[in-house]
């Protein structure tokens, strides 16, 4: 039997936004340069993959202005997978995004890996029917990249390093002062307001619910499976992984290995069944030699 | 809700379980932990033997019985006779919001989230429809589309309660079954 329904249907809200994101938590975003690589993510089990041209290590060890990929390649990976495609544009960049909305992609990764296109503001989020990701390396960060618009926050870490150090730096900062704003009074809120250089309105939000009003994933530096569960472990709802997995002697094994330590993060039997025998990781930099921090793009 | 939940990963946490929840998320991941975490057989013999379960958008996709658009591999558990036709909807911009009444639900109609949704092209002779969405497709076309199907022991929505924070459905699983 069918009831009759007058549904009005409304697209784009934010709740439909934050969805996407909802539905990705727990599982791993893989960065991918070919259709080939997205089919290995998505038979690794990767929840979507991000599409772009060079792989942030790549970006890193070539130099030069780093842009929106070539619409014709993420065509290619949308055709490839059934799964979500992400893409990126530069920071502040609206055309780029603009075209990317045109190209339907899942959801636009407005990003410190690629060069900033603007040094003064942020993409207005608000006006995009499609969801945005934006880094962020603390709290005062994600939430202004929140009241611009973003549906999901993602710690930024330092990209291209396959050193998970600054990841764990920029989540523990931000799980540690939603932490400390759970506790705070509501005189204190005002000043945790200022000094986070944020909306007070999002601040008594986190006071209230103990979490960011939308998803908070990890980025930057992932490179083996305990790498995904430490930061799952810290308070990351899922991971982007960018070179760590196709920088790596075996990416099908790797990405399907960090696929399950990043659903399985608090059981170390699971966690040491999957590490084994997984070829050469990417070989990782240490901090003091980066040269670029991406991670103090964007502010 | 009043009733004793658990995260379902592994194999033994799902004894004891009366009524399963197959969650949103990526199908195809989704298909691929259920082979690595062991639990394809126990959730497929659950589901045999007549144990509740509740499947929202992927997990409405797991239970099927035919999966239109999927992976080869992907797991169509068969536990509700319909077809399904994965991101039927279209992509994530095509992604919405609908007012919905559904047959059994109380109190109004509910205000619930199609993300990247899968759409019931066919519904099996012993499946009830309880609430149907009208939608222009991608390819222009203005067409109902089954929201929500039942059957002896499984119910199934194309769309995400929890998102829009209503746990009426919920409701209406925990006292159907």
């Amino acid at each position: 039997m069918t009831e009759e329904t007058a549904s009005a249907v409304t697209k784009a809200t934010a709740r439909v936004k934050r969805g996407l994101a909802e539905m990705l938590r727990g599982g791993v975003i893989m960065d991918v340069v070919t259709a080939d690589q997205a089919k290995i993510a998505e038979d690794a089990g990767a929840v979507a993959v991000m599409a772009l041209e060079r792989v942030p290590a790549d970006i890193r060890r070539d130099g030069g202005v780093a842009r929106m990929s070539d619409p014709a390649l993420i065509e290619e990976i949308q055709a490839a997978v059934s799964i979500p495609v992400m893409a990126k544009a530069r920071i502040g960049h609206f055309v780029e995004a603009q075209i990317l909305e045109a190209l339907q992609v899942d959801y636009i990764d407005e990003s410190e890996v690629l060069t900033p296109a603007d040094e003064a503001y942020h993409i207005d989020k608000w006006r995009f029917s499609v969801p945005f990701v934006c880094g962020a390396t603390n709290l005062g960060e994600a939430l202004r990249r929140i009241s611009e618009g973003a549906a999901l926050i993602r710690s930024k870490g330092e990209a291209g390093t396959g050193n998970v150090v600054e990841a764990v730096r920029h989540l523990r900062s931000i799980v540690g002062d939603i932490k400390k704003i759970t506790q705070a009074d509501s005189a204190e809120l005002h000043g945790w307001a200022k000094e986070l250089r944020a909306p007070y309105e999002l601040v008594a939000e986190i006071a209230e619910a103990g979490k960011l009003p939308v998803p908070l994933f990890c980025a930057g530096g992932i490179a083996t499976p305990a790498d995904a569960a430490l930061v799952m472990q810290l308070g990351a709802e899922a991971c982007f992984v960018g070179s760590g997995i196709f920088k790596s002697g075996d990416p099908a094994k790797r990405g399907r290995a960090i696929v399950e330590a990043t659903t399985h993060y608090q059981d170390a039997t699971i966690l040491a069944k999957v590490s084994r025998n997984l070829g050469v990781p990417m070989v990782g930099i240490e901090m003091d030699k980066v040269d670029v921090h991406l991670a103090e793009r964007g502010w | 809700m009043g009733v004793e939940s658990r995260l379902v990963k592994l194999p033994s946490e799902l004894k004891g379980v009366t009524h399963l929840v197959i969650p949103g998320g990526e199908s195809t991941a989704i298909s691929l932990l259920l082979h690595s975490s062991d639990l394809l057989e126990p959730v497929a013999e659950f589901a045999a033997g007549g144990g509740a379960l509740f499947g929202t958008c992927a997990g409405m996709i797991i239970l099927a019985s035919e999966i239109i658009d999927g992976r080869f591999d992907q797991v169509a558990l068969g536990a509700i006779d319909i077809t399904v036709r994965r991101n039927g909807f279209g992509r994530q911009v095509n992604s919405f919001e609908a007012d919905l009444v559904v047959h059994g639900v109380s109190g109004g109609p509910m205000t619930v989230a199609f993300i990247r949704a899968p759409v019931v092209t066919r519904v099996g002779p012993d499946v009830s429809v309880l609430a149907s969405v009208r939608y222009e497709f991608p390819d222009g076309g203005t067409r109902e589309a089954p929201a929500v199907c039942r059957s002896k022991n499984v119910l199934v929505s194309s769309f995400h309660p929890e998102v829009t924070g209503d746990d009426r459905l919920h409701k209406l699983f925990l006292e159907s079954f």
